[in-house]
């Protein structure tokens, strides 16, 4: 029996049984998508509150997209428009917000451990959507939900991701999940942004500074966005970071001819990745953005919903109603 | 007078390690000897318990002026006296900053009339602790002040660092360093290391502090001042005090409770385990440990910290350093250092009497004709710290909760009890 979860804080402290049972339950979900009526009743009368205290449109609107196709209402809080600027403090905040009587709540914070720290102080599930410089767990979710489709397995792959892995939380969230399969991650960046410290998060983690080097053999590339907002003093040239570390066709063929490019976005198109890789066959960027929506469907169903393990799917039950 | 019978003395000015009886006569220590008998005298029974002198904590915050939502002279004092500390030195970066006589004068006349223990205030090293012009210093020394630090900060340059040691050298004050290095520090959280990247908080590397505290061991030899570094937290910094110490410098150093109990791999999302330094690495607390023995390290302090609650009950980054202190340094000290056979228990007394003592440049011995300054404890007793029942305004501290052997059972300052358990 799968243990079960009451919040989604991070990937690390997770079963791979658990991160199992949750990319099962999104694999239905990820159909619904297609479907043309996206509505279930599922969730109808709950509430989820929408808090987000650091600036993000795309997680935001999965999360909100996701629970009003599960029939519920959102609550959102965003920071610049919220009581912080006047100096509430975050316990205060949520608090006010959970006295409105949500039924969940989803966190994104500049601050690492902030939604553990909230899970601490209330009595609803929380859902991390990206804390600090530590993890993004529903982007790890969604990541593996691509490789396993794509690839059929989650076991065993040579993951290499590049970027700046040190203040990446889409980076630790991966190499926490990716791991617990039995997958190889390798690390490439900068040499201060990739520090050797990094290969004691997990086993079979490894760190390789040459781009050329650490693609060789890769059966998955996870490119990283580069944080200009978050480049760290001093910075370095970013024509420099394009020479050495920008994923281009001909470094792409360095790894597995089938080897899959993930980014978990907002992308820059000739920073980072280039234009014809981001496009190309081997892209899954699309796959990605649809898959999260299955991820956090599924988290929102089980946490909030509350239903047993093996209770009949909803989406299931869906396309008997709709046929 | 107080006649305290059956007491094991300890006293490491003397060597003393002897059952024995300590006569109080007013302020002062009237007599010491076996089976003392003196009709008249009140009788405080320490069988089974150690009588030490008088414990000197050379670190704390008392946050008055300024920061009385967090602590006062009046509370922290008493926290003090439960802790086992009959005189605390309280850094001067309260609101206003003690750069001033008058400042020292207000603290000095507030513990006068409210404080549970003796009150000896440090003064700023610099104007409201600034790092640019000195503090008036000679007329702080006037008023009563112990020793200069601009604590919560380094003295920010070697410039003015050596400007300090050459002004304190003839007026025989110490200078306290908080050693550590902005640019390496630039708002990290916690030490760097595995735990901090797993944990996603910014680090701050050793090297921030053990930078700073080089440089002054280098200005030390150049001034030939007397140096003292607060809170010393790794190996590195260490070296660089037993470096000084083999050439014959007067450099002296302070280690906390907290950094040779816990080590980075303990902190949590709770800003209880924030403080600077930060928690260090295993390799350097085990360094600390042996530091304490060897006698490279020369006194615990307890850099009490007291922040109020809503204060620290914020997100990690957020939160301000610091922790409290004085109720639970000799039990931990007991605890991690005597009751695991690493320290003795003489050294540890030194460690909390003479240590501290020599670093201000006095005497603290039990002896007839001393201070009537006695901390009275036992090894053994078992108890459990509750934040809660503390007697600081504030409870930030990891060690709630915490069950320990040993404890205070009675502070005794100018031959009266500040606290009996």
């Amino acid at each position: 029996m799968v243990q079960r979860l009451q919040h989604i804080l991070a990937i690390e402290p997770l079963t791979s049984e658990q991160i199992t049972f949750i990319l099962d339950q999104a694999k239905p979900f990820q159909e619904f998508q297609r479907y043309p009526l996206k509505k279930l009743a599922t969730l109808r009368g709950k509430t989820v509150a929408i808090a987000f205290f650091e600036s993000s449109t795309r997680t935001r609107i999965s999360f909100t997209t996701a629970a009003s196709r599960l029939g519920a209402d959102t609550m959102n809080l965003q920071a610049e428009s919220s009581s912080l600027k006047k100096g509430e403090s975050l316990i205060d905040t949520v608090r006010t917000l959970e006295a409105m009587r949500p039924d969940g709540i989803v966190i994104r914070h500049a601050a690492s451990g902030a939604p553990e720290f909230v899970a601490e102080r209330l009595a609803i599930p929380v859902f991390n959507a990206g804390d600090g410089t530590h993890e993004h767990p529903t982007q790890g979710l969604l990541d593996a939900l691509t490789i396993r489709d794509k690839k059929g397995t989650l076991e065993s792959w040579n993951v290499t991701i590049v970027g700046d892995i040190l203040h990446s939380r889409v980076a630790r969230s991966n190499i926490h999940l990716l791991t617990k399969f039995g997958s190889k991650v390798t690390l490439c960046g900068p040499a201060m942004w990739v520090p050797p410290e990094l290969e004691a998060l997990a086993p079979n983690v490894r760190r390789v500074l040459r781009i050329e080097d650490a693609l060789e053999g890769a059966d998955v590339v996870l490119v990283l966005r580069v944080q200009t907002e978050r480049i760290h003093e001093p910075a370095i040239a970013v024509e420099e970071y394009i020479l050495q570390y920008q994923l281009t066709p001909e470094r792409l063929r360095l790894a597995r001819p089938e080897a899959l490019v993930l980014h978990p976005g907002p992308m820059i198109r000739g920073l980072e990745i280039d234009p014809a890789v981001a496009d190309g066959p081997q892209s899954c960027v699309l796959e990605q953005v649809t898959n999260g929506l299955a991820i956090r469907m599924a988290l929102l169903y089980h946490l909030i919903g509350g239903a047993p393990a093996d209770a009949p799917h909803p989406a299931k039950e869906r396309t008997n109603a709709a046929d | 007078m107080l006649l305290i019978k059956n007491g094991r003395v300890l006293d490491p000015a003397s060597k003393t390690d002897a059952a024995m009886d300590v006569l109080l006569d007013g302020d002062q220590i009237a007599k010491t000897g076996p089976n003392l008998s003196v009709p008249d005298a009140e009788i405080f029974d320490a069988t089974g318990l150690v009588v030490a002198p008088g414990f000197i904590d050379l670190h704390c915050h008392l946050r008055e002026p300024g920061q009385e939502m967090s602590e006062t002279i009046a509370t922290g004092t008493r926290a003090a006296a439960r802790g086992g500390f009959t005189a605390v030195c309280c850094m001067p970066n309260t609101q206003p900053v003690n750069d001033n006589a008058s400042v020292t004068r207000s603290i000095v006349e507030r513990a006068a009339a409210n404080a549970a223990v003796r009150v000896w205030p440090i003064g700023a090293a610099s104007v409201g602790s600034k790092g640019e012009a000195l503090a008036e210093i000679a007329a702080m020394k006037d008023a009563g002040i112990v020793a200069v630090s601009d604590d919560g900060k380094p003295v920010a340059t070697a410039r003015l660092m050596r400007q300090v040691m050459d002004y304190c050298n003839p007026l025989d004050l110490p200078v306290i360093d908080h050693c550590e290095d902005p640019s390496l520090f630039a708002g990290g959280v916690m030490r760097e290391g595995a735990a901090s990247v797993r944990l996603g908080l910014k680090g701050i590397p050793a090297q921030s502090e053990s930078i700073c505290v080089g440089r002054d061991v280098e200005m030390a030899l150049l001034t030939g001042a007397r140096l003292h570094i607060a809170h010393m937290s790794n190996a590195k910094s260490l070296e660089y005090v037993r470096s000084a110490k083999r050439v014959g410098l007067r450099v002296t150093c302070e280690v906390t409770p907290h950094h040779f109990t816990l080590t980075d791999e303990d902190v949590r999302y709770d800003a209880r385990y924030k403080m600077n330094p930060p928690l260090a690495s295993r390799a350097d607390r085990d360094a600390l440990i042996a530091g304490l023995v060897d006698g490279s390290v020369d006194a615990v302090a307890t850099d009490h910290a007291p922040h109020h609650p809503a204060s620290k009950d914020v997100e990690f980054d957020r939160a301000p350093f610091g922790i409290t202190g004085f109720e639970t340094a000799l039990a931990l000290a007991l605890g991690e250092l005597v009751h695991t056979n690493k320290l003795s228990l003489m050294r540890l007394v030194e460690l909390f009497t003479t240590g501290p003592a020599r670093v201000l440049g006095i005497e603290r011995k039990i002896a007839a004709g001393q201070p009537a300054d006695l901390t009275i404890f036992s090894t053994d007793r078992q108890w459990t710290f509750r934040a809660s029942d503390s007697a600081s305004k504030s409870r930030n501290t990891p060690f709630d909760g915490r069950a320990f052997r040993g404890a205070p059972v009675a502070t005794i300052v100018a031959g009266r009890l500040a606290y009996r358990r």
